[in-house]
């Protein structure tokens, strides 16, 4: 396997523009004849559909959902980056793409980034003009706000909820091509295998989950933008269905799988409360704009918060990083808060938390400004635990909640294997180790608006395509496969749910690879994770039958990939034997407890490549080269 | 806390539905409502009957895809909250709880507590959104918004697309969803151009997709998770009416003032 991200020659800021220039076109009479499957529904998903519909191309949108707008991410609370200027507070394309790199910790692409700084003002334009009632000044104009990791305000938000009213802008437009004819859009079905003909993606195979139906579907392209894999953990912020199965499968058929290993722990979630918990709830990064985060100075400090004087407090982000205090990025905010809990100073019940104050706010702004601000997330955090945040202090900590690592792409979003496309959150490039706050639904948006459409018309104008039909012998061979697969997890009939399994693997993930890891850890969870896949294929029990609506059967599938997929992301973290972004080793830490990067022997992709079962995959290296910034000891003190 | 639960089970849509009672034992206040279903269907897995298929996602209240009737009421009657957001806190030792799907001719039943609810998007395909293509914006400061049209715009969009008002109306009407998304796209400058064709076209849509007739009782303002006034009602009814007078053809209708 060659790594080849083709970058364009040139001055980093051209590169884009010059390759554009340069890019092949397919006539339009010409697009209709090209058929494209993409698979999500989600930010990226829905625009990149319902852009390549507008230009013509024949779109197949798949989703697991009822509906395509029930994709994740419409969970997306804080806001969305652009290079905008509007406050005038010095940012600039150039600041954005540096904030970016700087924040994933000097392990993204330069090019990839720049050109996501670079269309991040395209965004905002495109959805103001479909209609998403960003946040406005009484002037009229926009409004912004600031976020983890950057000193400027470049944030673009619609009150908590960012992320539902974007993904409805996309999902509108891609309902309008669906109106049009010109996309068929295919809800409650979901992909179960990808088919590769002649070393070229050439189709997917499919199950509806109403009634149970396998089917192929041909295409010219494939496009993967089915998310993140969180959920390996069992407990993050991720919905519910959030799984890896799409880019895994990818994987095992050939398209490498880059930094499994990097995974955002993030720092403002609502504690866990008890073993029957089924997920974890964000509290947007925003409300550390305001809020401040402390314990108190001594772990025998028993008092209600409220009791705690100033003294007695330690508000342990704006002591440790005067410059950036409670904006300190997540990697590092996560970090700091387990650091304090380890040391036995955490609050609440289990001493998991840590306070997230607003007393100081209310005082500043009065509580009617932090109603304005924030009314709905107090709201949602006073329903999951009953408590009051304008009285007392909300109780946070971190959890699992993004996913920077994915299936390695090159510059034009294309995997290793010919004619896949992977997008937005599935895919590794652009957020290095740690990905800022706000800059998911960004990169999301350019993948899908801006850059598929424009690589993925120049992939067909280039390349010779021969058309196949979904009765080609490698789609019922691939459907067999499928079958068989479902008829023996239905047919095991152990002991144990599923949803057992899947705690016990999250919880074995948490603790040996979550927010630290080490050597031993590691490689202890390296070999527990294929006893727990053995005992899975042996002992679990699913229900029902494959013909009709089965979501133990569906849940099982995933999490069948997800016991495969944990030990690929626990081997990439131990060969890694260096700390950055949100990938620690505690092996590899500065005097005072920062990541300690190794430039000379890490700064580089890692692309691992699938080998058959139970062989270890092989690992493929894409050196990290920098023309423009120099890699520098990340610092926000 | 234990509680005994009556559920709704059906096979599939051919197949009709009937209650089947079922004991949720030790359960803790702090669970949502749908951790106590996880609970049960995990003894119901164990005793070999088959789980209580309901719909979930993101169990943080903005999906939309939870969609449960509890004692009667879509979401389970707590202002705001949808159901995956509801807390075993709200409910005593002892109580019997009854939970249904969503009662609509428009959604059918796929299996126990999961509905179809693709009439949502065939309305949406209709005309709910603006028709502007990738690439098309102009800059985005060009277009200025006074804040309270844009708050109020808001309001609209915070729609969910649940269905819970569909649930909650005895006709079975649509009218909360469609008067949200108009007055969502209708109340922005973007929106003038499309506003009294789309206002038509989506009272068409919902007319078509099998839902019932508005008759002003509000049932669905109060089941509303996101609290999304009637008022919109309003908005859409005068829309329409101008749609009408303009003349109810689509490119009549298509004109703004």
């Amino acid at each position: 396997m060659k790594l080849d991200p083709k970058i364009p020659s040139g001055p980093l800021q051209q590169k884009w523009e010059r390759y554009r220039l340069e890019m092949k076109l397919v006539n339009p009479a010409n697009k209709r004849k090209f058929d494209v499957i993409v698979v999500g529904s989600g930010l990226a998903g829905a625009s990149a559909a319902a852009s390549l519909a507008e230009l013509g191309y024949n779109v197949k949108c798949f989703c697991f959902h009822d509906s395509p707008r029930r994709a994740h991410s419409i969970a997306a609370q804080g806001g969305i980056n652009a290079a905008k200027n509007y406050q005038n507070d010095g940012d600039s394309i150039y600041r954005l793409f540096y904030d970016t790199i700087k924040g994933g910790d000097f392990r993204a692409r330069e090019a990839n980034v720049y050109r996501l700084a670079q269309v991040s003002v395209n965004i905002i334009d495109q959805c103001v003009a479909q209609g998403v009632p960003f946040a406005r000044e009484y002037g009229g104009a926009l409004a912004n706000r600031s976020f983890g990791g950057a000193q400027v305000s470049r944030t673009f938000y619609a009150r908590g909820q960012t992320g539902q009213q974007l993904l409805i802008g996309a999902y509108q437009a891609l309902q309008r091509q669906v109106g049009l004819g010109r996309c068929q859009m295919l809800p409650m079905t979901e992909m179960l295998d990808l088919v590769v003909i002649d070393g070229q993606a050439r189709g997917i195979v499919t199950r509806n989950l109403a009634t149970g139906e396998i089917a192929s579907h041909a295409a010219d392209a494939v496009v993967l933008a089915t998310g993140g894999y969180g959920n390996v953990f069992y407990l993050s912020t991720n919905a519910k269905t959030c799984n890896v199965t799409a880019t895994f499968r990818a994987f095992k058929r050939g398209a490498a799988f880059a930094n499994p290993c990097y995974t955002q722990i993030h720092p403002t979630c609502i504690p866990v409360s008890g073993d029957y918990q089924s997920k974890l709830t964000l509290m947007s990064e925003s409300l550390r704009n305001d809020g401040r985060v402390w314990v108190p100075k001594s772990k025998e400090d028993t008092r209600p918060p409220n009791q705690i004087p100033e003294a007695d407090r330690d508000y342990y982000l704006e002591r440790k990083y005067p410059s950036y205090g409670n904006l300190a990025p997540r990697d590092i905010a996560s970090r700091a808060a387990k650091e304090v809990c380890d040391e036995g100073r955490g609050v609440g019940p289990g001493g998991k938390g840590v306070y997230l104050d607003f007393a100081h706010a209310i005082g500043r702004l009065g509580e009617k400004e932090i109603r304005e601000r924030y009314g709905n997330l107090f709201e949602m955090y006073e329903r999951i635990t009953g408590e009051d945040g304008y009285k007392t202090p909300m109780r946070i900590y971190p959890a699992v909640h993004y996913t920077m690592g994915g299936t390695w792409v090159d510059y034009n979003l294309m995997s290793t294997l010919d004619g896949l496309f992977v997008i937005g959150e599935a895919n590794f490039s652009d957020h290095g180790a740690n990905r800022l706050g706000a800059s998911a639904l960004m990169q999301g948006l350019a993948d899908g608006y801006f850059v598929l459409p424009n690589t993925l018309g120049n992939y067909f104008a280039s390349s010779k395509q021969s058309k196949i039909s979904h009765s080609h012998s490698e789609f019922r061979k691939t459907e067999d496969e499928v079958k068989a697969r479902l008829q023996r997890l239905l047919s095991i009939r152990g002991r144990r749910t599923v949803n057992s399994f899947h705690r016990e693997l999250g919880k074995l993930m948490w603790d040996k690879c979550g927010m630290a890891r080490n050597e031993k850890g590691l490689s202890e969870a390296l070999q527990r994770i294929p006893a727990l896949r053995q005992e899975f294929w042996e002992n679990v029990n699913v229900l029902g039958e494959g013909g009709e609506l089965n979501q133990s059967l569906e849940h099982a599938g995933r999490l069948a990939d997800f016991l495969e997929f944990a030990e690929l992301l626990c081997l990439d973290a131990l060969t890694r034997a260096e700390s950055c972004g949100g990938h620690f080793r505690e092996e590899f830490q500065t005097e005072d407890g920062e990541a300690l990067r190794s430039d000379e022997r890490f700064a580089f992709v890692s692309a691992w490549e699938y080998q058959g079962p139970d062989t270890r995959p092989v690992l493929h290296k894409e050196p990290l080269v920098y023309e423009e910034v120099k890699m520098t000891q990340r610092s926000y003190k | 806390m234990n509680v005994t639960l009556r559920v709704w089970r059906q096979k599939n849509s051919k197949t009709p539905g009937r209650f089947v009672e079922y004991q949720a034992k030790n359960i803790i206040p702090d669970m949502s409502f749908l951790e106590m279903l996880d609970v049960v269907n995990e003894d119901l897995i164990a005793r070999g009957e088959e789980p209580i298929a309901f719909d979930s996602d993101c169990r943080e209240g903005i999906c939309g895809k939870c969609s449960a009737v509890v004692n009667g009421v879509p979401h389970g009657g707590h202002r705001g909250t949808t159901v995956c957001q509801l807390h075993m806190r709200h409910f005593k030792d002892g109580d019997r709880i009854v939970i249904e799907p969503w009662r609509a001719t428009a959604f059918p039943v796929i299996k126990d507590l999961v509905v179809d609810r693709s009439a949502f998007d065939r309305i949406i395909q209709a005309s709910g959104f603006i028709s502007v293509s990738t690439g098309q914006a102009p800059e985005a400061n060009s277009i200025s918004i006074p804040r309270v049209v844009a708050e109020r715009a808001m309001d609209a969009a915070a729609c969910i697309g649940c269905g819970a008002c569909v649930a909650a109306c005895k006709n079975a009407s649509a009218m909360l969803f469609v008067a949200a998304k108009n007055a969502h796209l209708g109340l922005l400058p973007q929106g003038q151009a499309e506003r009294y064709r789309r206002a038509f076209t989506l009272v068409k849509a919902m007319d078509e997709a099998g839902f019932g007739s508005c008759t002003n009782t509000n049932s669905c303002e109060a089941v509303c998770p996101k609290e999304i006034s009637v008022e919109f009602i309003a908005r859409l009814n005068r829309d329409y009416a101008v749609a009408l007078l303009r003349g109810s053809g689509r490119e009549a209708a298509s004109s703004a003032d």
